[in-house]
C-alpha cells in the first residue's frame, strides 16, 4: 500500500474499443443482404420490411431511454405520431392547388387552413418538424418532470397519460386533424411520385441507411462517457448526484434523442404505409413499442431491431388470420419475456454464447483470438 | 504519495484566506416535529481530522446529510469556504469540494470497479463535457494509484456489486478521495470490517489528513484510538462534549449517554 510506488496499472473497461474484424464483416454481410431485399422479396414484403425497419429506429431509441437510462416511457407513440403527422400534413398540402383545402376539411365545413398547418406547406419546415417538434416537446416535458425528481412508475404513468391525451385530441379535433381516419391518400413528396417501384425502393434504402447510421451512432454514444454516466444514473441516481453530477440533463438528453428517433420513425412509417392515424399513436401502440424492445433485449441495439422485426412479423401473421387474438398473443409474449427472458432475444443469444458449442461458434466468428 | 501531492497542487490555486473550512451554525433539522438536529454547531479547520461520535439516533448521519444537501436545515446555516451553501443543490455543493461516504456502501453495483473510480475522479462534471473523447492522463494515473491504495487493482474490471462488503467500503472511500474534495465526510467507514482491515482504514485516513479535511463518524473505540484525533460527542441532536480521545473516554457525561448499550465499547 505504498502510494509512492507508481505502477502502470492497466485499466480494463475504461474505453471500450470497437471490436473490428470478423464481427464487422458479418454485420456488413447482413446489411448487404438487406440492401438486396428489393430483388429478393415481393413488393408487399418489401413494404412490410420497410415499415418494420422504420419502427426499429424508434426501438433503438428506447434502448437508450429505457435500457441504458432506466426511464420507461409509455408515450413513444406521441413522438412517432408527431413525426408522422408533420410529414403527412406537408404531403396533403403539396397535392393541392393554391387556396384549396384538404378534402376532409372541406367536408367538415372549414373555410380556411388552420394557422398551424400553414408552415407545413414548406417541405423544409415539414422535414425539420419531423425531428424538431418531437425533440423540443420531449426536451421541455422531460426537463420539467426530471427536474422535480419524478421517475420510475410515475414517469411511465405520466407518459401514458400523454399518449392517451394525444390520441384523444387528434380524434376530437376532426376538422383540422382528419379525426379517427387520420391523414392518407398522399401523391408526391418533394416532386417524387410515391407509389412507384422506384420510390418504394428508394424509401426502403433510405430507411435502411438510417437504421445503420443510427445503430452506429448510438453504439458510439453508449460506449462514450455519456453512456457510462447514463447507466450509472440508472443504477444509482443519488450516488451520482453526490459525486457532483446533475442527473437531470443526462436523462433529458436520452429522452430527447429517443423522441427524435421516434419522430423519424413515424415519418418514414407514414411514407411506407401511406397513412397516419390516431390508432398508431395511442396507449396500446405505445405499449407495443416497449414490448418490441423487451422481446429483443432492452440493452441491445441489435436485439431491439430483431425484436421489432420479430414481433411485427408475428403481428402481421396472427392478425391477418385471427384479428381478435393479436392483443392476447402480445400480452402472453410480454409476460413470458418478462418472467423467463429478462434479457430478451439478445440475452438468449448471450446465454447460448456461453455454452461450449456457443463458445466454439463465437471463437470462429471473432476469429479465434480469445 | 503522488495522489496527495496532486491534490495539494489543486488546492494551492485557491489560497486559503482563513484556516476555517466549514462552519455548521446553529442547525436544526425538524422531521415532522422530531428534531434530529437541535441548534447544532461545529467548525472544522483546513487539513484537520475530527471524529464525531454519539449513541444511535444522535443525529450524526443527519448532520452529514445536511452538510451535503440531502436533508435541508429547518433553521441555521452551513458555511463552506466562507460561502453559505445551505440552499445549494447537492451536485453544486459537491462541486465546491465536499464528498460523503454513505453509511451503507454507495457504490454503483452494475459498473466495474475502475468505472466507479473514473466517474468519481472526473474533474469536469458538466453533462456536455461527457461527449468529449478521451480521459485526462492525470485522471487515469490518479485512478490507477487509488486502485493500488485500496488494494483493488486486480479486481478493477469486476462489477462493484460482486465485491465483499469490506471491499465495497474501501471502494467507496477510494471514490470519495478520487473526487479531490477538500472536505471528506466518512460515515462509519469501518462498518463490517475485521480488526486488520479497520487498522488499515485508520492508517489510510491518517494519510489523507492534511491534504483533505476529514470528518469521521464511528462507534468503534479501538478505531478511534488509532485515529487519535479530536472527538466531538453529540447526543439527541445537540453538542455534548469535545476533547481528545483520552479525555472523552474519561468523561462522565459521555459515559452516561452511552450507558447500558455501548458501555463496553466506550471503556475499551
Ligand atoms: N428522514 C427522516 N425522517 C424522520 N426521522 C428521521 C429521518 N432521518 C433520520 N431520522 C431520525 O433522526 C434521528 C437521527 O438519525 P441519524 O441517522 O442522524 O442518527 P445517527 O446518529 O447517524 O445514528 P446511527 O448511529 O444509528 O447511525 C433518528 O432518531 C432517526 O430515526
Ligand atoms: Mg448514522
Amino acid at each position: 500500500m505504498d502510494m509512492s510506488m507508481r505502477k502502470e496499472t492497466p485499466l480494463p473497461g475504461l474505453l471500450p474499443g470497437v471490436a473490428l474484424g470478423r464481427p464487422l464483416a458479418l454485420s456488413l454481410a447482413v446489411v448487404a443482404l438487406a440492401a438486396l431485399a428489393p430483388w429478393l422479396v415481393s413488393a408487399y414484403e418489401l413494404n412490410l420490411l420497410a415499415r418494420f425497419l422504420a419502427m426499429a429506429l424508434l426501438a433503438m431509441g428506447l434502448v437508450l431511454v429505457w435500457g441504458q437510462g432506466g426511464v420507461l416511457s409509455l408515450g413513444q407513440g406521441v413522438f412517432f405520431g408527431l413525426g408522422g403527422y408533420a410529414i403527412a400534413m406537408h404531403m396533403k398540402l403539396a397535392a393541392l392547388a393554391d387556396g384549396d383545402l384538404p378534402d376532409f376539411m372541406v367536408w367538415s365545413g372549414l373555410d380556411a387552413l388552420p394557422w398551424w398547418w400553414v408552415p407545413f406547406k414548406s417541405p423544409l419546415v415539414a422535414i425539420l418538424g419531423v425531428v424538431l417538434v418531437p425533440g423540443a416537446l420531449a426536451a421541455l416535458f422531460s426537463w420539467a418532470v426530471f427536474r422535480r425528481r419524478v421517475g420510475g412508475v410515475y414517469f411511465a404513468l405520466i407518459t401514458q397519460a400523454l399518449a392517451l391525451a394525444f390520441a384523444t385530441l387528434l380524434i376530437s379535433q376532426q376538422p383540422s386533424t382528419g379525426g379517427f381516419n387520420g391523414l392518407t391518400d398522399f401523391q408526391t413528396l418533394m416532386g417524387v411520385e410515391l407509389g412507384t417501384p422506384a420510390a418504394a425502393h428508394g424509401l426502403y434504402w433510405l430507411t435502411l441507411a438510417l437504421v445503420v447510421g443510427v445503430f452506429v451512432a448510438l453504439r458510439a454514444l453508449m460506449a462514450s462517457r455519456y453512456g457510462l454516466l447514463l447507466r450509472a444514473i440508472r443504477d444509482g441516481e443519488n450516488r451520482i448526484r453526490f459525486l457532483g453530477y446533475d442527473p437531470t440533463p443526462f436523462k433529458v438528453v436520452a429522452f430527447t434523442i429517443g423522441a427524435v428517433l421516434a419522430g423519424l420513425a413515424g415519418a418514414l412509417f407514414t411514407l411506407h404505409a401511406g397513412v397516419v392515424s390516431p390508432a398508431l399513436v395511442g396507449v396500446v401502440p405505445s405499449i407495443e413499442m416497449v414490448i418490441w424492445v423487451a422481446v429483443g433485449g432492452r440493452n441491445s441495439l441489435a436485439g431491439a431491431v430483431a425484436g421489432t422485426l420479430a414481433v411485427n412479423l408475428a403481428k402481421d401473421g396472427v392478425s391477418s388470420a385471427f384479428p381478435d387474438l393479436w392483443l392476447y398473443a402480445l400480452g402472453l409474449v410480454f409476460v413470458l419475456v418478462v418472467t423467463l427472458l429478462p434479457g430478451g432475444l439478445a440475452g438468449l443469444v448471450a446465454d447460448a454464447g456461453a455454452t461450449p458449442w456457443g463458445k466454439r461458434l463465437k471463437s470462429f466468428i471473432v476469429g479465434g483470438s480469445k | 504519495m503522488n495522489a496527495m501531492a496532486a491534490t495539494a497542487h489543486h488546492i494551492g490555486t485557491t489560497a486559503p484566506a482563513s484556516p476555517l473550512l466549514l462552519a455548521v451554525d446553529g442547525v436544526t433539522v425538524d422531521f415532522d416535529g422530531f428534531k434530529a438536529l437541535n441548534g447544532f454547531s461545529l467548525t472544522l479547520d483546513r487539513g484537520t481530522l475530527r471524529v464525531l461520535i454519539g449513541p444511535n439516533g444522535a443525529g450524526k448521519s443527519t448532520l452529514c446529510d445536511t452538510i451535503i444537501g440531502r436533508v435541508r436545515a429547518t433553521s441555521g446555516r452551513v458555511i463552506f469556504k466562507d460561502q453559505d451553501i445551505t440552499h445549494l443543490p447537492e451536485h453544486e455543493i459537491v462541486r465546491r469540494g465536499i464528498c460523503r461516504k454513505f453509511q451503507t456502501p454507495g457504490v454503483l453495483p452494475g459498473l466495474s470497479v475502475v468505472d466507479n473510480l473514473m466517474i468519481a475522479a472526473r474533474r469536469d462534471r458538466r453533462w456536455w463535457s461527457t461527449f468529449r473523447h478521451g480521459v485526462a492522463a492525470e485522471e487515469k494515473a490518479r485512478v490507477a494509484e487509488i486502485l493500488e491504495t485500496i488494494g483493488l487493482a486486480d479486481r478493477a474490471a469486476a462489477p462493484a456489486g460482486q465485491l465483499a462488503h469490506g471491499e465495497k467500503q474501501w471502494l467507496e472511500i477510494g471514490m470519495v478521495v478520487a473526487t479531490r474534495a477538500d472536505l471528506l465526510l466518512l460515515d462509519e467507514p469501518t462498518a463490517g470490517m475485521g480488526p486488520a482491515e479497520t487498522s488499515q482504514t485508520a492508517a489510510l485516513i491518517r494519510r489523507l489528513v492534511g491534504q483533505h479535511t476529514v470528518l469521521v463518524i464511528d462507534h468503534d473505540m479501538s478505531f478511534l484510538e488509532q485515529l487519535d484525533a479530536r472527538v466531538t460527542v453529540m447526543h439527541q441532536g445537540q453538542f455534548l462534549k469535545e476533547g481528545s480521545v483520552a479525555a472523552i473516554r474519561a468523561d462522565a457525561d459521555v459515559a452516561a449517554v452511552y450507558l447500558g448499550r455501548t458501555k463496553g465499547d466506550t471503556h475499551g
